[in-house]
C-alpha cells in the first residue's frame, strides 16, 4: 500500500478531469462512453496507437523533465515552449549547414546543437533570476515569443527553399536521419515516427534521476529549491545553482529537436509544436516531479494527443480540444491538492 | 517613414492598444492585491467566445458585451478560488486557465456552429467599435483614483503590500483579493468582447495571439501604475500597428518589431529602466494565524 501512496493525488486528479470532462461531453451531446471508448482504443492499438502514442510521449518526457529539474531548484519554467524551438532550429542549422558530412559525426553534431540551443535559452533567464533578481516566470514568457519570431525570421529570410509556399526550412542531410524504430522492431511500419529519440528520453529520465540524487550539483539544486536561504547559509552558492538548473532544464527542452527534426520531418517546421512546452507543466505536476512520474504522465498525455486526434474525426461533435480540456482539469486539480503546496510556497521571492 | 506618423497610423494605435489596456488595467488591480494574473490570456479568451456567441444568438452586442463581463467574472473566479482558498500557485492555475480556454471555445464552437473554433461572422450594425475604446481610456484616471485616493484602493494595496498588517487592522485579506481577481476577470472579458466585436467580427481559435502576455508586460513595463501602464499599451499598439503597417516594406523584419514589447520587458525587469517594483506580497499565500 505504501507505494500507491504517491499516486492518490495524481490519480484522483485524473479521475476528476475524466469525469468532469464526461460531463462536458454530455452537455456538447455525444456519447462519453463512446467518446473515452475511442480515445483510449485508438492510443492503444497496435502498432499505429502504440507507436504514436510512444511518438508523441518523447517530446513531453525531455519538456516534462525539463520542467520538473527547474522545479526541484524551486523555479517554475514556463519557457520549455520558447526552449524547444530553439533546439529543433539549432539542429535543423546543423543538418543544413554540415549536409555533406557522415552521420557519425552529423547526428551527435545536429544533437550537442538542440541541448546547447536549448540550455543557452534557458541560461538567460536562470542568469537574469540570478543576478538581478527577475522573476523566471516572466522573463521564459518573453522568451518564448522571442524565440517563435526570431525562428520564424530564420526560416522566412534566410532557411526556406526558394519558392516553397510553406513556412519550413529546407531538409536536413541525409546522414542526419536518426533511425526510427520500426526498422528493427517486426511489425512496427517504419512510416510511424516513432524513432531512437525515444530511448534517449528513457536515458534522460535515468539521467535525471542520477543527477538530481547522486551527484553534488543534484544535491545543491535541491538544497536551493527546498530552502534558499538555509541553502546560502550552508555555504552553497544558489544564484549559480539556479543558472545551471535553468540551462540543463532549457537543454532537455531543446532536445525535443532530436525526434522532431532528425526523426520526423527532417526539416524545421514552423509551428510544428503543438503546445509540448505547455503540457510538459502538467506532465511534471502530475508527475510530482520525478522522473518516473514525468515518464508516465508524459505517456498519458501522449496517449490523449494521439486519442484526440480520432475523437476529432469520429465523434459527431466532440473535437481534439477535449484533451486540451482534460489537460486543464488535471493541472488545476493537482495544484489545489494539499500536498502540492508545499514545493511552489516555498518558491524564492521574486519580482513578476 | 512620415506614414508612421499619420493620423491611420494614430487610429490604428489606438485601436490596437485597447484590448491590451483593458486586460492590463484589470490584472492590475488583481497583482496590486497580490494574486498573479497570467490568467488574462485565457479570460481574454473566454469573453471574446462569449460576446460573439451571445451576440450571435441575442442579435445585440450589448447583451453579448454583458456575457462577455459575465464569463470574465466566472473564470476568475475559478483563479479566485484556487489561489486564495486553496493556496495553489497563481503561475500554475493561471496556465491552467489558459489551456483551458484554449479548448473551451473550440470544443463549444462544434457543438453550436458546427465548426472547429470559430463562431459565425457577426453583421457590421452588430458589432461594437467604439465603445469598449471609450471604456478602456476613461478607466485610465478612474483607476488611478480609485488605487490611490479611495479608501478601496487604499485596503486593496495594503493587502498585496502587508497582508499582516492589513489583517491586524481588521480588513479582510480574502475579500479584498476576490474583488481585484473579479475586477482582473471583467475588464479582460471587456478586452477579449472587443477583439471578436471590435477588432474583428467573428471569434477564431485563439484570436488573442499572445495578447494577454503582451498586456501583463504592458503592465509590469507600467511598474503597476494606470497612467504609465497606459503608455506603455500605447507603445506596444504602436508597435503592432507599425509591424501590421511595414507588412513587406519594413527596412527591418517584422518579426524584430513583434520582439519589442518582450526584449522591453525582460529589460525592464532586469532593473535597467528604473526600478521595477512588484507588489510585496504577489503570489504568496495568506493564511489567517489561528486564534
Amino acid at each position: 500500500m505504501k507505494i500507491l501512496r504517491p499516486l492518490a493525488m495524481p490519480l484522483a486528479a485524473i479521475a476528476a478531469a475524466f469525469i468532469l470532462g464526461a460531463v462536458v461531453v454530455l452537455m456538447i451531446g455525444d456519447d462519453p462512453i463512446e467518446t473515452y471508448a475511442l480515445l483510449i482504443g485508438s492510443a492503444l492499438s497496435w502498432p499505429d496507437g502504440i507507436g504514436y502514442t510512444l511518438f508523441y510521449a518523447t517530446p513531453l518526457i525531455f519538456t516534462g523533465l525539463a520542467v520538473a529539474l527547474a522545479l526541484h531548484a524551486g523555479l517554475l519554467n514556463i519557457g520549455a515552449e520558447g526552449q524547444l524551438y530553439m533546439g529543433a532550429f539549432a539542429a535543423a542549422w546543423v543538418g543544413i549547414t554540415f549536409a555533406g558530412w557522415p552521420g557519425w559525426a552529423l547526428i551527435p553534431a545536429a544533437m550537442i546543437a538542440s541541448m546547447f540551443a536549448g540550455g543557452l535559452w534557458g541560461a538567460i533567464p536562470g542568469y537574469l533570476k540570478a543576478r538581478f533578481g527577475a522573476h523566471e516566470v516572466i522573463n521564459t514568457i518573453m522568451l518564448n515569443f522571442i524565440a517563435v519570431a526570431l525562428t520564424n525570421y530564420f526560416v522566412q529570410y534566410h532557411y526556406r527553399e526558394p519558392g516553397d509556399a510553406i513556412m519550413q526550412t529546407r531538409e536536413i542531410g541525409e546522414g542526419a536521419h536518426i533511425t526510427r524504430l520500426g526498422e528493427f522492431i517486426p511489425g512496427l511500419p517504419t512510416r510511424i515516427p516513432l524513432s531512437i529519440a525515444f530511448f534517449l528520453a528513457l536515458l534522460a529520465c535515468a539521467a535525471v534521476w542520477v543527477f538530481l540524487r547522486k551527484t553534488r550539483w543534484g544535491y545543491e539544486i535541491r538544497a536551493t529549491g527546498a530552502n534558499p536561504a538555509a541553502a546560502e547559509y550552508g555555504g552553497i552558492r544558489t544564484g549559480r545553482q539556479i543558472i545551471l538548473a535553468m540551462t540543463l532544464s532549457g537543454a532537455l527542452a531543446g532536445m525535443v529537436g532530436i525526434g522532431e527534426v532528425l526523426g520526423y520531418r527532417y526539416r524545421f517546421y514552423d509551428g510544428f509544436s503543438p503546445g509540448y512546452g505547455f503540457t510538459a507543466i502538467a506532465v511534471a505536476l502530475l508527475g510530482r516531479r520525478h522522473p518516473v512520474g514525468v515518464l508516465l504522465a508524459a505517456l498519458l498525455f501522449g496517449a490523449l494527443i494521439r486519442g484526440g486526434l480520432f475523437v476529432d474525426i469520429f465523434t459527431e461533435k466532440v473535437s481534439k480540444d477535449l484533451v486540451l480540456v482534460l489537460q486543464a482539469i488535471i493541472i488545476l486539480f493537482v495544484a489545489c491538492g494539499s500536498a502540492f503546496r508545499f514545493p511552489f510556497g516555498k518558491r524564492a521571492r521574486g519580482k513578476i | 517613414m512620415e506614414d508612421l506618423f499619420s493620423l491611420a497610423m494614430l487610429y490604428s494605435t489606438i485601436r490596437l492598444s485597447t484590448p491590451l489596456l483593458l486586460a492590463a488595467l484589470g490584472g492590475m488591480f488583481s497583482e496590486r492585491s497580490g494574486v498573479i494574473n497570467i490568467a488574462l490570456e485565457g479570460l481574454m479568451l473566454a469573453g471574446a467566445f462569449t460576446a460573439a456567441t451571445v451576440t450571435h444568438f441575442s442579435g445585440s452586442p450589448w447583451i453579448g458585451l454583458l456575457a462577455a463581463i459575465a464569463a470574465g467574472l466566472a473564470v476568475a473566479s475559478i483563479h479566485a478560488i484556487a489561489t486564495i482558498h486553496f493556496h495553489a500557485d497563481h503561475v500554475v492555475t493561471g496556465t491552467a486557465i489558459n489551456i483551458l480556454f484554449l479548448g473551451v471555445p473550440a470544443l463549444l464552437s462544434g457543438a453550436f456552429f458546427d465548426s472547429t473554433g470559430a463562431t459565425p461572422q457577426i453583421p457590421q450594425q452588430n458589432l461594437l467599435p467604439l465603445a469598449p475604446v471609450i471604456l478602456a481610456f476613461l478607466f485610465v484616471p478612474l483607476a488611478w483614483w480609485i488605487l490611490s485616493r479611495s479608501r478601496f484602493g487604499l485596503r486593496l494595496r495594503a493587502v498585496g503590500e502587508n497582508p499582516e498588517a492589513a489583517d491586524t487592522a481588521g480588513i479582510s485579506v480574502r475579500r479584498l483579493r476576490w474583488a481585484g481577481v473579479l475586477i482582473s476577470g471583467a475588464l479582460a472579458g471587456i478586452a477579449g468582447a472587443y477583439l471578436s466585436l471590435g477588432q474583428s467580427s467573428l471569434f477564431t481559435r485563439n484570436m488573442t495571439a499572445g495578447r494577454g502576455f503582451i498586456a501583463l508586460a504592458a503592465l509590469i513595463f507600467g511598474k503597476w501604475r494606470p497612467v504609465q501602464t497606459m503608455l506603455a499599451c500605447l507603445l506596444f499598439g504602436f508597435a503592432e500597428a507599425v509591424a501590421i503597417q511595414m507588412q513587406g516594406v519594413a527596412p527591418l523584419p517584422v518579426q524584430f518589431i513583434q520582439m519589442i514589447p518582450y526584449v522591453l520587458t525582460i529589460v525592464v525587469l532586469a532593473g535597467f529602466i528604473g526600478l521595477a517594483r512588484a507588489p510585496k506580497a504577489l503570489g504568496i499565500p495568506y493564511e489567517k494565524e489561528a486564534g
